[in-house]
C-alpha cells in the first residue's frame, strides 16, 4: 500500500470503530518485506519470500478495553471484525486506567531523519544476496579436516508501521535490517562444538560482508575439548555479544507492568544505588542511524532521552500510559530505545589480559531469573583464564546467584559495544561469581 | 523449551471471530474430479478449486522442482485476561493464508501469501519455483483424497462461544486462588483458544484438512510474606472444545499455583556441583525434550551436527528405557491428526529397549534416511517451511517404584516443577530451569529448593538413568518448542526415574 493508502484504511478503520460504539481508538497498520537465503555445501538450503500486511485496533468502549490484529484487510470484513470486536468487549469489566495518551506528551516533531530505513532496500538484486551467503560460507567450507558441516545465510526485511488514535496521533515508522551469518560445527571427539558468528546493519552498504564464516570457524575450533571444572567462585568476564542474557532481568525488573505486579527485585528503587558504581548508561533513542532509535514509541509517545543508571543509581523506569495510571506516576516509554553504556577503556583481550582467575563467558545455556526475588541461575559455556592467559575451553556448568548482587560485582566494563544491538552493551567483569561444575 | 507464561501475551484474542469467508467469484465448481463433502467445504473455505490447485502447482514446478505443496490456514485465536481483580481485557487475532514450497533434492524454495486469490497464489508459487533453475512441464497427479485421524474430538467449537460464557471461569480461578492464602496479593489470569482451519496440497496429489482446536488456561499467583515476594505459574492445555471448562479445572488450578507458591518461601540453593536428581513424574519430560528429543531430529543428523548423529541401532541407555514421540494422545496439546506435510501422526520410539530406534522426521530427511515419514514435519504457520519437530515427547513405565528411587540416594535432589530449557545440539550439553523441589538426605524429601538450572550432557544422562518408576504422566502445561524461530505446542511426561548424576546449580 502506498502511505496515503494506509492513512486511508486506518483512518476509515477508525471512524468505523468510533460508528460502531467505541469511545476512542487507535489503529496501527503494520507491513513487512523479507527475504532469506540459506547456504550449505555450496549449495542453497533454503530460498524464502515474505510479504505481509496487517491491520491492529485497541478499542476503547464504556470503559472497557480489548485489542484485535487481523490480515484480512478487505473493507467489508474489516468492518464485520471490527462490529463483532466492539460487541465483545461490551461483556469485559470496566478498567478505568485504560486510555489513550495524553495528547500533549505525542510527538508533534516534523519527523526528523533518523535513518532507520535503507531506501535502496528493494534494488539489492536476489543474485547479490545469493552471492554473499555463498562467499560467507566459502570463508569455512573445507578450511578444515575436522570440519563437520558449516552453513551460512543473507537476510532482509523492512518493515512500516503507521498509527492513527482518536486523540490526534498520527506517524509512520519505518526500518530495514540487512544480515549476514555463519554457524559452524566440527568435530571434537564425542562431542560436536558449533559456533556462529552474525553481522546486521540498518544499510545494505554499510553491512560487513566477510570475516563472518572464518570467525565462526575460528570459535568452534577453540571449544574442542571442552569440559566442565571444579564447582568454586570465579571471576566472570562475559563477552560483549553474550551479556544482555544477565542484562535483561535487570531491565525487566524496570518495566511498569512488573513494578505494578509485584514481579519486579526493584520496586521503589528510583534514586537509590542497586548496582555497582561502574554501571552508568542512557536510554538514547534520537542517535542518528542507532539500531533502536525513533521519534516516538509505539503509542506515540516522543522520545526522549534518559538516563537509566547513573553510577549505580537508577533514574528510570519504563512505564507506559496504562502502568502510570495505575502507578499514580508519569508516564516514560514502554520500550527502550539505544542502550548506551559509560565504556571502560580496555578491549576483550586486554580484560583477559588483567584476570588473574576467571572464566571468560562467551555462551550461555538455558537459565532464568526469578522475577519477584531476582534468584537466577544459566547454564554457560567458555574459557577457564589463569593469569591472563585463556587455560581451556569449558563447559556444561552453571552459574547462580542474585540479580542484585550481580549488578552490585560489576568491577570492569570494556570499550567494546555490541555494535549489532540497539543494546550497545560492553564485554563487563563480574567478581566472585558461584560456579557449579564437576 | 518454554511453559510460557502469557501474562504479557498481548498478541491474541478475545471477541471477534470471522468464522467463514465470502466465497470469491473465481470459484467455480469442480470439473472432473469428484471429492468429498469435507474436502468440498475446505476447498470453499479458502475460496479455491481442485483446477487452480494443480495450476498452482505445475507453476511452482515449472522451473525444475520435483515437489510441490501447498499449506492453506485460517486460524482465529481469542484470549481473555484477567488483572488486579477482573476480566478486563480482550485479544484477538485472525490470521489467513496459503504457503507454498518447492523441493529440488533437499534444497527448499519458498513463499507464502496472505491473499488466495489466483494471481497471489501464482505469484509466490513462481518465487519459490526459483530454487530449481531449469524449465519442464508438469502435468497434474491424480487427486488422493486423504482422511485424516481423529485424535481430537470437539463438542463445542470455540467459534460457537461467546464472551461471556467464558468470563465466569476466569473469574473463579481469580477468586479462588485469593480465597486459598491470604498472603496472596496479586493474581493474573488468561483463557486463550485458538481454532484452526489448514487444507493441504501436493504435486502427488495428496489432499488433505485438519481441523485444530487449542484452549489454555492459566494462572499467575504473587505471595507476599514479611515483605518477601514470590510467584508461581499453572496452567493446562489441550486441543478440546469448550467442555474444557469446568469447576474440576478451576480447583485443579488453583490449588496447585497456591501450593507452588507457598512452598517457596521455605525453600533454598542446595549447593553446587555434581549430585544424584530424581526427576518427579511429569513435567519432568523436559529432560527428554532437551537431552534428547532435539538431538533426535533428523535435520541435526543429516547434516551430521548432532551428537546422536552415528548412534542409529546403538544401545544409548538401560534395557528398560524405551521414549516415545506421540502426536496420536487424545486431545493432548503435542497431537496432530496430520502433520503439516500432509502424513499422519503416529507413535514412534526414539529408543526402544534402550537401543536408538528412530530419529524425528520430516519429508526431507525421511528421503535422506529412506526410511517412512514419522508425521513430525511441523510448522508454525503457512508463513514458515515445516521441519522435523515433536509432539507429546514421553518415557514409558519401568520396572522401579517411586519410593525406592527416593530411598535409594543419599544425597541429592528430587525436582518436579520446570519452567525452560535449551539444548546445543552438537555439544550435547542440555539444561532445564528448576522453579522448585527438594534436597535428598539418606533416602527421604527434606528442604525446598528453588531457581536453580541444571545442566547436563545429552548420551550421558541418557545412559545414567539407572532406575525408572512406573508412575508415568504426562505434563499438560503451556508447553511451546522453539526452534529455527518457530514456536509449536508440545507436551512431554516422564515416570520417576533417577539419573546417577547431574551439574546442578546453587552455592559453593
Amino acid at each position: 500500500m502506498t502511505q496515503e493508502e494506509k492513512y486511508n484504511l486506518a483512518k476509515w478503520a477508525m471512524q468505523h470503530a468510533l460508528d460502531s460504539g467505541a469511545d476512542a481508538a487507535s489503529i496501527v497498520i503494520s507491513e513487512s518485506k523479507s527475504s532469506t537465503v540459506d547456504v550449505r555445501e555450496q549449495k542453497i538450503d533454503t530460498l524464502k519470500e515474505a510479504i505481509q500486511s496487517s491491520l491492529s485496533v485497541r478499542l476503547f468502549v464504556d470503559q472497557k478495553y480489548s485489542a484485535h490484529r487481523t490480515n484480512r484487510l478487505d473493507k467489508q470484513e474489516l468492518a464485520h471484525f471490527i462490529e463483532q470486536a466492539i460487541a465483545g468487549t461490551k461483556y469485559l469489566s470496566p478498567d478505568p486506567y485504560r486510555q489513550l495518551p495524553d495528547p500533549a506528551l505525542y510527538y508533534q516533531g516534523n519527523g526528523q531523519e533518523l535513518g532507520t530505513v535503507d531506501p535502496s532496500y528493494d534494488k539489492v538484486d536476489p543474485a547479490t544476496k545469493v552471492k554473499l551467503a555463498f562467499d560467507v560460507e566459502k570463508e569455512a567450507f573445507e578450511k578444515d579436516e575436522r570440519i563437520i558441516s558449516v552453513s551460512a545465510s543473507y537476510s532482509d526485511n523492512t518493515n512500516s508501521r503507521l498509527m492513527v488514535t482518536s486523540n490526534g496521533f498520527e506517524g509512520e515508522t519505518k526500518n530495514s535490517s540487512f544480515s549476514l551469518s555463519a554457524s559452524v560445527s566440527v568435530n571434537g571427539g564425542d562431542a560436536r562444538p558449533s559456533e556462529g558468528w552474525y553481522e546486521r546493519a540498518i544499510f545494505f552498504d554499510q553491512l560487513k560482508k566477510s570475516e563472518i564464516g572464518s570467525l565462526a570457524l575460528e570459535r568452534a575450533l577453540k571449544k574442542i575439548g571442552q569440559e566442565k571444572i571444579k564447582s568454586g567462585k570465579y571471576d566472570m568476564l562475559i563477552e560483549n555479544r553474550a551479556v544482555s542474557r544477565l542484562f535483561y532481568p535487570l531491565l525487566s525488573a524496570l518495566d511498569g507492568y512488573s513494578i505494578q505486579q509485584k514481579n519486579s527485585f526493584l520496586i521503589d528503587q528510583l534514586g537509590k544505588k542497586v548496582a555497582s558504581e561502574k554501571l552508568s548508561l542512557v536510554d538514547d533513542p534520537l542517535i542518528p542511524g542507532g539500531l533502536g532509535s525513533k521519534l516516538f514509541d509505539g503509542e506515540g509517545l516522543a522520545a526522549k532521552k534518559r538516563t537509566v543508571f547513573d553510577k549505580g543509581v537508577l533514574g528510570t523506569y519504563f512505564i507506559d500510559t496504562y502502568y502510570a495510571r495505575k502507578l499514580e506516576m508519569e508516564p516514560t516509554t514502554g520500550d527502550t530505545s539505544n542502550l548506551v553504556f559509560e565504556l571502560g577503556d580496555k578491549d576483550l583481550a586486554s580484560m583477559v589480559k588483567g584476570m588473574k582467575k576467571g572464566i571468560l563467558v562467551t555462551g550461555f545455556n538455558g537459565g532464568n531469573t526469578n522475577g519477584s526475588t531476582g534468584d537466577f541461575s544459566y547454564g554457560i559455556d567458555g574459557f577457564l583464564v589463569e593469569n591472563g592467559e585463556i587455560i581451556q575451553p569449558v563447559s556444561e556448568m552453571n552459574i547462580s546467584g542474585n540479580m542484585k548482587s550481580l549488578w552490585m560485582s560489576l568491577a570492569e566494563l570494556g570499550n567494546d559495544p555490541n555494535p549489532i544491538s540497539s543494546w550497545q552493551i560492553p564485554s563487563m567483569l563480574f567478581e566472585g561469581i558461584d560456579f557449579s561444575g564437576s | 523449551m518454554r511453559n510460557i507464561d502469557r501474562r504479557k501475551f498481548l498478541k491474541s484474542s478475545g471477541s471477534a471471530v470471522v468464522g467463514s469467508m465470502l466465497l470469491p467469484a473465481f470459484v467455480q465448481s469442480c470439473q472432473g474430479a469428484s471429492v468429498s463433502a469435507e474436502i468440498q467445504a475446505y476447498l470453499e473455505h479458502f475460496g479455491v478449486d481442485l483446477k487452480l490447485l494443480q495450476k498452482v502447482t505445475e507453476k511452482a514446478l515449472s522451473k525444475g522442482g520435483d515437489y510441490a505443496d501447498l499449506f492453506f490456514e485460517h486460524k482465529i485465536v481469542n484470549s481473555l485476561g484477567l488483572e488486579d481483580g477482573k476480566v478486563n481485557r480482550a485479544f484477538s487475532n485472525i490470521d489467513f493464508g496459503v504457503g507454498i514450497r518447492v523441493l529440488k533434492g533437499d534444497q527448499t524454495g519458498f513463499a507464502y501469501s496472505e491473499t488466495i486469490t489466483p494471481e497471489a497464489m501464482l505469484k509466490a508459487a513462481n518465487t519459490a519455483a526459483n530454487i530449481a533453475s531449469g524449465s519442464q512441464a508438469v502435468s497434474a497427479q491424480e487427486i488422493k483424497e486423504a482422511m485424516p485421524a481423529n485424535y481430537y474430538t470437539i463438542n463445542k467449537s470455540w467459534e460457537d462461544v461467546s464472551v461471556p460464557e467464558k468470563i465466569p471461569f476466569i473469574q473463579k480461578l481469580n477468586d479462588q486462588v485469593f480465597d486459598l492464602d491470604s498472603r496472596v496479593s496479586k493474581v493474573n489470569a488468561f483463557l486463550n483458544d485458538e481454532s484452526a482451519y489448514v487444507m493441504f496440497y501436493s504435486s502427488e496429489g495428496v489432499l488433505t484438512y485438519d481441523y485444530r482446536p487449542m484452549v489454555s488456561l492459566g494462572v499467575v499467583c504473587v505471595m507476599e510474606q514479611n515483605g518477601q515476594l514470590e510467584n508461581s505459574y499453572s496452567a493446562r492445555s489441550f486441543r478440546k472444545g469448550f467442555e474444557f471448562l469446568n469447576q474440576e479445572v478451576v480447583d485443579l488450578l488453583a490449588n496447585e499455583v497456591v501450593d507452588r507458591t507457598a512452598l517457596l518461601f521455605d525453600a533454598t540453593k542446595p549447593k553446587a556441583g555434581e549430585m544424584p536428581v530424581v526427576m518427579g513424574a511429569g513435567g519432568s519430560g523436559i529432560l527428554l525434550h532437551e537431552a534428547i528429543g532435539h538431538t533426535f531430529e533428523a535435520d541435526f543428523n543429516r547434516k551430521g551436527t548432532s551428537i546422536f548423529a552415528d548412534k542409529m541401532g546403538k544401545k544409548v541407555a538401560e534395557k528398560f528405557v524405551n521414549i516415545v514421540d506421540d502426536g496420536t494422545l487424545a486431545e493432548n496439546r503435542g497431537s496432530i491428526n496430520m502433520d503439516d506435510e500432509g502424513n499422519r501422526s503416529e507413535k514412534t520410539y526414539l529408543v526402544k529397549d534402550g537401543i536408538l530406534n528412530s530419529y524425528i522426521h520430516d519429508r526431507i530427511s525421511a528421503r535422506h534416511y529412506q526410511v517412512d515419514p514419522t508425521g513430525n514435519g511441523r510448522r508454525e504457520s503457512f508463513r514458515h517451511v515445516p521441519l522435523p519437530r515433536m509432539r507429546a515427547t514421553y518415557m514409558e513405565t519401568g520396572p522401579h517404584s517411586r519410593e525406592d528411587i527416593i530411598s535409594d540416594v543419599k544425597q541429592g535432589i528430587y525436582v518436579d516443577n520446570f519452567s525452560n530449557g535449551e539444548v546445543k545440539i552438537g555439544a550435547g550439553d542440555f539444561t532445564f530451569y528448576v522453579k522448585s523441589g527438594y534436597l535428598i538426605e539418606n533416602g527421604k524429601l527434606t528442604q525446598p529448593i528453588k531457581d536453580i538450572n541444571i545442566i547436563g550432557n545429552g548420551p550421558q544422562a541418557l545412559a545414567d538413568i539407572t532406575m525408572c518408576a512406573s508412575d508415568y504422566k504426562i505434563d499438560n502445561g503451556t508447553w511451546t518448542c522453539g526452534k529455527s524461530g518457530q514456536s509449536v505446542p508440545v507436551t512431554c511426561g516422564l515416570p520417576t526415574v533417577l539419573v546417577k548424576k547431574l551439574t546442578v546449580g546453587g552455592v559453593s
